[in-house]
């Protein structure tokens, strides 16, 4: 940062000089990327805007006149100031005007001791053991867990790691989960396994290089899909995947176009005819095996089988990353050639029928104990019209998936929670925005302090009892 | 694309909202002259912070300096930052507590309230009558000013605030004076909670954070780790000298400070506390 970033803001006589990313003594203004932003505690998502739109700050004065009742306006408890412990009613439902007590002057956030993220990366090649440790920073923070289709998946975080290990493995873990929710880009490790660097909205990069495209499917679906295009151009295909390699000639898919014998041997674990397991140990090569020449999974040829010199052979990987072209000499021994046209063809057809490779992240939390208190005097009510989905949750206007049973454990997609809405408290744990939306009439029901509601256009005009302004800005959906 | 100052009634249509810049106050009295005691801290507010902002250069300069100033609010400052000068300080130490005075000076020059405070962003002033009491929340629990009390002001000081700390404290509350003196004593104390060189303690130059901060080059603290039950009780300790110090000197009522969940309470002495209340400076 140099001091030629600062502007100055002509929001007020006091003229302050801003920082780059930071807010005049007004907390209301803000310099970001040298525009003066408003940035108001109290924030409002429209739903309408398209996602990634940009801030838009306006004025109560400036107010467009649009009703603010209607579905589309989100009150969010971003920046809203929550309440630990709960004893009060939260922000927005509460008057501040407690009995016999004139002011409140210390007001902190809720905060989620027990959350954690599930990460999805999409890619073939093999991150590390189901069950590894997976560090930021060396510390452990969480671990490999099931791979999924296409994918693998880490679970970071929790509350075993965030204060049940060491000081340093806490700090470690909160930092990777604050910077994961705001759609930072984290490094981590996996024990016996690779480097990764993941964001949400990203491609993961895997020991150094980015990855680019998600697996049109295993090697057997891939044969599935692709052996009618190749019948005419190529005398056996061989799909190389980690998981199922398939050969087209010894595929049903094969037999049922008629395909003939070639004589191929795979090194590996028959499943059903034309399909094998393990064929190479998992790493970064082909498909997601360590393998770098895919000769390497071919044993000899058997001409009794069908095979002879000038048989023409495609190797190709899951995600068309990798593909080669051989034939057969005198010997079987198959001899590295030109790919044909055709086959190069179907080569790029398989990557462009792959997904871009993406690293999704999810939050997810439990909102127990006296974080409820704020929202009602009842608390074991609000849980089960929860559950019973006569109270909406959200995440910073972002829709949640409700986990069934018992509490109310939520989990969000960060890439739909607008920008800096995740923080967090040295404790160490996460602090994350947390409405409940319900109608009047069922939030009376529950015990909630009926004193303290408040219309939205109110909310809209004059926002917290510190707040004259409010924001909307960009939701997506 | 200035913003003038605006007022706004809450939402209970009793307590009057006023913002000018990075002011916010919270204004309510109560008594037989209510209306025009609210009509003229509107009118006083009006040109508060255009003519206080004249000032701005001397009082980011440190007390120690002996700034000179015109504008009312501040020489408050000024004042309240004098007794502190063998710290380094400046008068901006007391600007969100002196606004608060001199509007609550306009509210009672109106005429005769029972009660009345003004709430700057948690520094407030507060008028009582005879007989009536002001509460209020802070981080050891309640906070209570009887009109016996020679304090007539509340402010509360920490990280995370709008102003930058050169300590630690999650938030010290003091009694004083006036809002202005509590104000000072408050942030000089939550400076005072402090680690000095601890590594979990991060830091960066003030002026980095705001070009304009008063505090210059001093490192304001931006982020504390993890710190031992042991190193809380420290940085507590320090700070609790600090208020002892003030208290001592007369400069403070009472004070309580708060550090990760440890609070510390330089409870008022048993004999001072209940002096007539002085007169506020006019």
């Amino acid at each position: 940062m140099s001091a030629g970033d600062k502007i100055r803001c002509d929001a007020c006589p006091v003229m302050c000089y801003i920082a780059p990313g930071k807010a005049g003594a007004c907390d209301r203004y803000a310099n970001e990327d040298g525009r003066i932003i408003r940035c108001d505690p109290l924030t409002l998502l429209d739903r309408r805007l398209a996602k990634g739109d940009e801030v838009k700050p306006f004025l109560a004065a400036e107010w467009d006149g649009r009703t603010a009742s209607g579905d589309d306006l989100v009150v969010s408890a971003i920046g809203a100031g929550t309440t630990y412990p709960d004893y009060k009613p939260a922000p927005f439902i509460v008057s501040r005007d407690i009995e016999g007590v004139d002011c409140v002057t210390v007001v902190t956030e809720a905060i989620f001791s027990y959350c954690g993220v599930k990460v999805k990366i999409d890619t073939d090649r093999h991150l590390g053991a189901e069950a590894a440790t997976v560090r930021h920073q060396g510390e452990p923070v969480g671990h490999v867990t099931t791979a999924e289709y296409g994918s693998r998946m880490l679970s970071l975080g929790g509350v075993d790691h965030l204060t049940g290990g060491s000081k340093a493995e806490g700090r470690r873990t909160c930092e990777a989960l604050l910077a994961l929710c705001g759609k930072q880009a984290v490094e981590l490790s996996i024990d016996d396994g690779a480097d990764l660097i993941v964001q949400a909205g990203r491609a993961p990069v895997v020991d150094g290089e980015r990855e680019a495209r998600m697996r049109v499917g295993c090697g057997s679906a891939a044969i599935g899909m692709f052996a009618v295009q190749w019948k005419d151009h190529v005398d056996e295909v061989v799909v190389v995947d980690d998981h199922i390699t398939g050969v087209v000639s010894e595929h049903q898919a094969g037999k049922v176009i008629g395909w003939p014998d070639t004589g191929i041997r795979i090194r590996g674990r028959r499943s059903t005819p034309g399909r094998y397991f393990g064929v190479a140990a998992p790493g970064l090569g082909w498909g997601g095996t360590d393998i770098d020449d895919p000769l390497a999974i071919l044993d000899r040829w058997r001409p009794e089988k069908g095979a002879r010199p000038g048989l023409s052979l495609l190797m190709v990987s899951t995600t068309g990353e990798h593909a080669a072209y051989f034939v057969l000499n005198e010997a079987l021994e198959p001899e590295p050639r030109p790919m044909p046209a055709p086959l190069r063809e179907s080569v790029d057809l398989i990557a462009r029928n792959c997904e871009p490779a993406l690293c999704t992240v999810l939050f997810m939390g439990g909102a127990g104990g006296s974080l409820r208190s704020g929202v009602t005097r009842d608390p074991i009510a609000l849980t089960r019209s929860v559950q019973e989905a006569r109270t909406r949750v959200t995440i910073g206007g972002a829709p949640v998936h409700v986990w069934p049973g018992g509490g109310i454990t939520v989990m969000v997609d960060v890439a739909q929670v607008p920008d800096g809405a995740f923080g967090s408290v040295p404790t160490p744990a996460l602090v994350a925005p947390l409405e409940f939306t319900v109608a009047r009439e069922e939030y009376l029901r529950l015990g909630g302090h009926a004193s303290a509601v408040r219309e939205l256009a109110d909310v809209v005009r004059s926002g917290g009892e510190y707040v004259a302004q409010a924001r909307v800005i960009g939701s997506g959906g | 694309m200035s913003v003038g100052p605006q007022a706004a009634w809450l939402p209970d249509g009793r307590r009057l909202h006023l913002n000018h810049g990075p002011i916010d106050l919270i204004v309510d009295a109560d008594g037989p002259a209510r209306e025009a005691a609210l009509a003229g801290a509107q009118t006083r507010f009006a040109t508060l912070l255009s003519t206080l902002v004249q000032d701005l250069p001397a009082l980011r300069r440190p007390i120690a300096d002996a700034p000179v100033a015109a504008d009312p609010v501040a020489r408050r400052m000024i004042e309240a930052a004098a007794p502190h000068a063998a710290t380094f300080v400046t008068p901006m130490a007391a600007v969100a507590g002196a606004v608060a005075d001199e509007m609550l000076r306009a509210l009672r020059a109106a005429g005769p309230l029972r009660r009345a405070y003004v709430n700057n962003g948690g520094d407030i002033a507060v008028h009582l009558a005879e007989g009536e009491t002001f509460r209020a929340l802070g981080p050891a629990g309640e906070l209570r000013i009887e009109a016996g009390d020679a304090a007539r002001g509340i402010a509360t000081s920490g990280r995370g605030g709008r102003s930058h700390s050169l300590g630690i404290a999650d938030a010290v509350t003091v009694a004083a004076r006036s809002a202005a003196a509590a104000d000072v004593a408050a942030t000089l104390i939550a400076n005072a909670v402090d680690l000095p060189g601890h590594p979990a303690v991060q830091r960066r130059p003030a002026r980095d954070l705001s070009p304009d901060s008063d505090l210059g080059e001093r490192p304001a603290t931006t982020g504390l780790g993890f710190l031992s039950e042991a190193e809380v009780a420290l940085a507590l300790a320090r700070g609790a000298a600090c208020a002892r110090g003030m208290q001592d000197r007369g400069l403070i009522l009472e004070a309580a400070l708060s550090l990760r969940g440890q609070v510390v309470a330089i409870p008022r002495p048993a004999l001072v506390g209940r002096r007539q209340p002085q007169a506020l400076p006019a």
